[in-house]
């Protein structure tokens, strides 16, 4: 890999995450041509939602951070770099909580059930797509194709509610909601894991039953055309174990795109996790962001929308960076 | 190298009756029709025909790789005595390659883009059992005798030219010093000067380790220089079978004639345009000799009676014009 | 007639198609023929008796307001339908832009059309949409909520639309029109356009759904539009009221059954024609 490469991807990257910040910025004031901020502190006061002396540390804090009398263009560049310094302020509704100490509960218990998820889901997808071509297979994977294509049509926080039916309330084997039951004290021990591990059951299936049927249909239509490469072929006629042929030569290199695709999809997972994890209650970024919406609590918004994306934004990077191991082809043309 | 003194006329493959139908919506082709071959040990055979004639799905069935809907519908394939049709599927498999190799007709593609060359030389040896340290130091000698550096073990598909890569797949089909070799037009993507140093190569090899080519391809003049022996396919069906020069100074069925007369005038080098005439349907084939629409100097009975090869001069073609024969196959040929 | 005729070949031979068609054909009949039947008033709270279960008086039941189902089905399918092919449309429209631009004119405009696309795509749309929703939230009506929705739809099918007329600009039968002295755009509207019409039919479904998903996504969320009895924010309403717990099921499974013969149609009817425009990738069961 190229140092050029290398940094023109991280320069993708931070592009992404300063245009992330200021649509974050902007888009509330050239919406609603006012400062929702200022507005819901008013609105709050007025209400008495907030204890008087809160509101008063609260106004103060935000005049210190954002200069809320200053100029517009001022405001902005505090604003990035508080952000690049991923000083994200407070809640507005849980004042004095600030919104990094918030996003930061949360960000463990997204990433782990994004990550198991995906890679399940994945690679299950993958094995089975790759299956369904395999004229050796059994013919059961060719018939899976339809089934798989419904649930993949289907979003995950959908499939969600029919898994908590069914799994949750009428055979009662899973929990139906939360990360860990209300009594437990969270902590790195066994039966803690376990216990998040059974909780996390449920929303990882609704998750991976569409993933499944999502990276079967992308692999089959990979295998279709791999199958028919000349290589494939003499493979075979250099009498090459069909096992052999069907890891090392077709999947092999089926894969790739597939894992191209893996990077793009990310983003778009991401988004269906979010619903996911409200229909489950689940103590992570998406049922944060579902609470602020309820709350109009924009630093809150703002925030978890910011550091999601600069969280796949890395992820993505990090892809990117891997891709060349997978494929020769692309790590030789870049250290020409 | 250089294998003990052999009898040129030991026979190594004997096609018999093998035919390959493939199932059609619209009913059943004959891809290949009843064939009859022998090959001798170490010699170079080049087969010859059309783009459908089913030379190419002949090389399959001997590989035993007839896809779906195809299959070998019937006869047998002597490979030293034993009939490969009969072999189980993974007796099969140890058979290829080590008994009888392929070299391919697209070598653009034709080897793994993801694996170093010298592993897929070496995943060939390992997959039939070639033990580790028996290979030390093989795959270079290997990439040598086909004429590369032994250093392109360490490279990509994508880091050779074309003409390397042919050399690198036909250093794996040497692996294991089979007996047969099939190179199914292994120069067709290739430019003319690699063309003659691929076919060079596969010359010399084949000599040095007794091995008998079967050559297939339309490109005549090729055919002429490197091929001892050649038989010609029309349909499916091999319609005469001699040597070289026998093909060529004295071509016996008519499609040969128009076939030799149809190559351009500069006589080394060149292909063949096309015959005159509706091409041939599988899927509906003429009756009797299924040449005889096209064919310049048909007879009555050519219509009705499908002729077999038969020896006439020493060389062998299956055409009413040299008597008429019953339905039994002639000698082999 | 003879086209139609080869259409009905077509149909047979693509299961797929018509399984599809015909799904969507059986959704569009409900949302034309239900308002004939179903009085469409009781959509709103407080209509009829509330927690009712599917009986023979209200097939779909009635929900914790007191409405009807089937009447908010009635309602709410054709609305969400509505919002998916506004977004749909103008996500294709102007993917067709920028994709026909960025792969016919190519250079600089491509270099920057496709970044910018390649860019937005490893953002996770729902979470931009969600905070541009959240702003603006008490505004929402299904026009707007299907604008919002279309910000983000655009990316796929400039992407795809653009590699199609990459390959397709190379084909012969351009490079002749080229040679004839056709201008650019007479060559994309006589030349590209025509080619690409089943292409652009399968991304138009693509989109349609890709919208759909958004639009139920931001609705479960709640932030969708409030005082419309759209798909979504019945999903939404049974969430937040706990339909689940309490064992109402037809309160979401209707919907979700809904929603799910829609998004299978559209997958169906997207895959059918991406086979038609592409039939070496025709699959080989």
């Amino acid at each position: 890999m190229s140092r050029g490469f290398i940094i023109r991807r991280v320069g993708l990257f931070l592009i992404v995450v300063w245009a992330a910040a200021s649509v974050n910025f902007f888009i509330p004031r050239l919406a609603t041509g006012r400062d929702p901020i200022r507005e819901k502190l008013g609105l709050l006061a007025a209400s008495g939602g907030l204890r008087q002396e809160g509101v008063e540390a609260m106004v103060k804090a935000y005049q210190a951070k954002f200069g809320l009398d200053k100029p517009l263009h001022t405001q902005y560049l505090n604003f990035l770099l508080n952000s690049a310094r991923l000083d994200l302020g407070y809640s507005l509704a849980n004042y004095p909580a600030r919104v990094g100490r918030m996003i930061a509960n949360a960000m463990p218990w997204t990433m782990g059930l994004l990550l198991v998820a995906t890679i399940i889901g994945f690679s299950l997808g993958t094995l089975m797509g790759a299956l369904a071509v395999w004229a050796r297979a059994p013919a059961l994977f060719r018939h899976l194709v339809f089934p798989l294509m419904t649930l993949s049509a289907i979003p995950p926080y959908l499939l969600g509610l029919v898994v908590i039916y069914t799994l949750g309330l009428q055979l009662n084997i899973f929990p139906l909601s939360g990360g860990y039951s209300p009594g437990t004290f969270p902590g790195f021990r066994l039966d803690f894991i376990l216990e998040v591990i059974h909780h996390s059951t449920l929303p990882a299936l609704a998750i991976v039953l569409q993933a499944v049927g999502f990276w079967a249909l992308g692999m089959r239509g990979m295998m279709v055309s791999t199958v028919g490469e000349d290589y494939i072929a003499l493979a075979e006629a250099n009498g090459l174990r069909s096992k052999t042929i069907f890891f090392r030569y077709a999947v092999r290199n089926a894969f790739l795109p597939q894992y191209t695709a893996l990077g793009l999809s990310m983003a778009f997972a991401v988004s269906g996790q979010v619903v996911v994890e409200v229909v489950f209650a689940y103590p992570g970024m998406g049922t944060l962001l579902f609470r602020a919406i309820q709350a109009s609590d924009y630093t809150v918004i703002n925030g978890v929308v910011l550091i999601t994306i600069m969280a796949i934004g890395l992820v993505t990077m990090v892809m990117d960076f891997t891709y060349p191991l997978l494929d020769p082809r692309i790590s030789h043309q870049r250290l020409d | 190298m250089g294998g003990p003194a052999t009898d040129m006329r030991q026979k190594l493959l004997e096609i018999r009756g093998l035919e390959v139908e493939f199932q059609t919506r619209r009913g059943i082709a004959r891809a290949v029709n009843c064939i009859d071959l022998t090959l001798y040990a170490g010699e170079r055979f080049g087969l010859v025909g059309e783009s459908g004639s089913g030379k190419t799905t002949m090389i399959l069935a001997l590989l035993r790789m007839i896809r779906e809907p195809g299959r070998i519908s019937g006869g047998q394939v002597l490979l030293d005595g034993v009939d490969l049709l009969k072999l189980s599927d993974e007796e099969m498999r140890k058979t290829r390659l080590a008994g009888l190799a392929m070299v391919p007709q697209g070598a653009m593609n034709s080897l793994n883009p993801v694996m170093r060359v010298g592993d897929q030389i070496r995943l060939s040896m390992s997959e039939h059992g070639q033990r580790r340290p028996a290979e030390a130091g093989r795959i270079e000698e290997l990439l040598q005798m086909v004429g590369l550096r032994p250093q392109v073990a360490e490279l990509y598909p994508h880091e050779l030219s074309g003409g390397m890569k042919q050399r690198a797949c036909i250093a794996i089909a040497i692996s294991l010093r089979p007996r047969l070799i099939l190179a199914d037009e292994p120069t067709s993507a290739l430019d003319v000067v690699v063309q003659r140093h691929i076919m060079q190569t596969l010359r010399s090899l084949g000599e040095s380790m007794d091995a008998t080519v079967l050559l297939v391809g339309h490109d005549m003049g090729l055919m002429a220089q490197f091929t001892q022996r050649m038989g010609i396919m029309y349909g499916g069906k091999l319609v005469e079978v001699g040597t070289v020069e026998e093909i060529f100074s004295s071509p016996k069925h008519p499609y040969t004639q128009l076939l030799i007369a149809s190559i351009p005038s500069f006589k080394s080098r060149g292909e063949f345009k096309g015959i005159p005439g509706v091409a041939l349907s599988l899927l509906n084939p003429p009756t009797g000799c299924l040449f005889h629409p096209r064919c310049p100097q048909a007879l009555d009975e050519c219509a009705s009676v499908d002729p077999s090869l038969k020896e006439l001069d020493g060389h062998h073609t299956a055409c009413l014009l040299y008597g008429r024969e019953g339905t039994h196959a002639a000698t082999p040929a | 007639m003879d086209k139609l005729s080869s259409v009905f070949t077509y149909l047979k031979d693509s299961p797929m198609l018509t399984a599809g068609l015909g799904l969507m054909a059986a959704i569009l009949l409900f949302c034309v023929a239900g308002p004939l039947f179903v009085d469409t008033d009781a959509a709103q709270p407080l209509s009829v008796t509330p927690r009712l279960s599917p009986s023979a008086e209200y097939p779909f039941g009635t929900d914790d307001a007191g409405r009807n189902l089937l009447a908010v089905m009635v309602l709410g399918v054709p609305l969400t339908l509505r919002i998916g092919l506004l977004a749909g449309s103008v996500g294709l429209g102007v993917g067709i832009l920028l994709g026909f631009g960025s792969g016919y004119i190519g250079g600089k405009v491509d270099t920057l059309i496709r970044g910018t696309v390649d860019t937005l795509l490893t953002v996770p749309s729902l979470v931009v949409l969600i905070s541009i929703a959240s702003t603006i939230r008490e505004e929402i009506s299904v026009e707007i909520m299907a604008l919002v929705v279309a910000s983000l739809a655009w990316m796929w099918p400039t992407r795809t639309i653009r590699a199609q007329v990459l390959s397709l600009r190379e084909r012969a039968y351009v490079q002749m029109a080229k040679l004839n002295g056709m201008s650019s755009l007479e060559i994309i509207w006589k030349e590209l356009f025509p080619n690409l019409l089943p292409y652009l039919a399968a991304n138009f479904a693509g989109a349609v759904s890709g919208a759909v998903l958004a639009t139920i996504g931001l609705e479960a969320l709640g932030l969708g539009p409030q005082n419309e009895p759209t798909v979504g924010m019945t999903i939404y309403w049974a969430i937040s009221f706990s339909a689940l717990i309490r064992g109402m099921w037809w309160w979401w499974a209707i919907p979700i059954a809904f929603l799910a013969m829609l998004f299978v149609s559209l997958i169906l009817i997207a895959a059918g024609l991406d086979e038609l425009a592409n039939p070496k990738q025709r699959m080989a069961v």
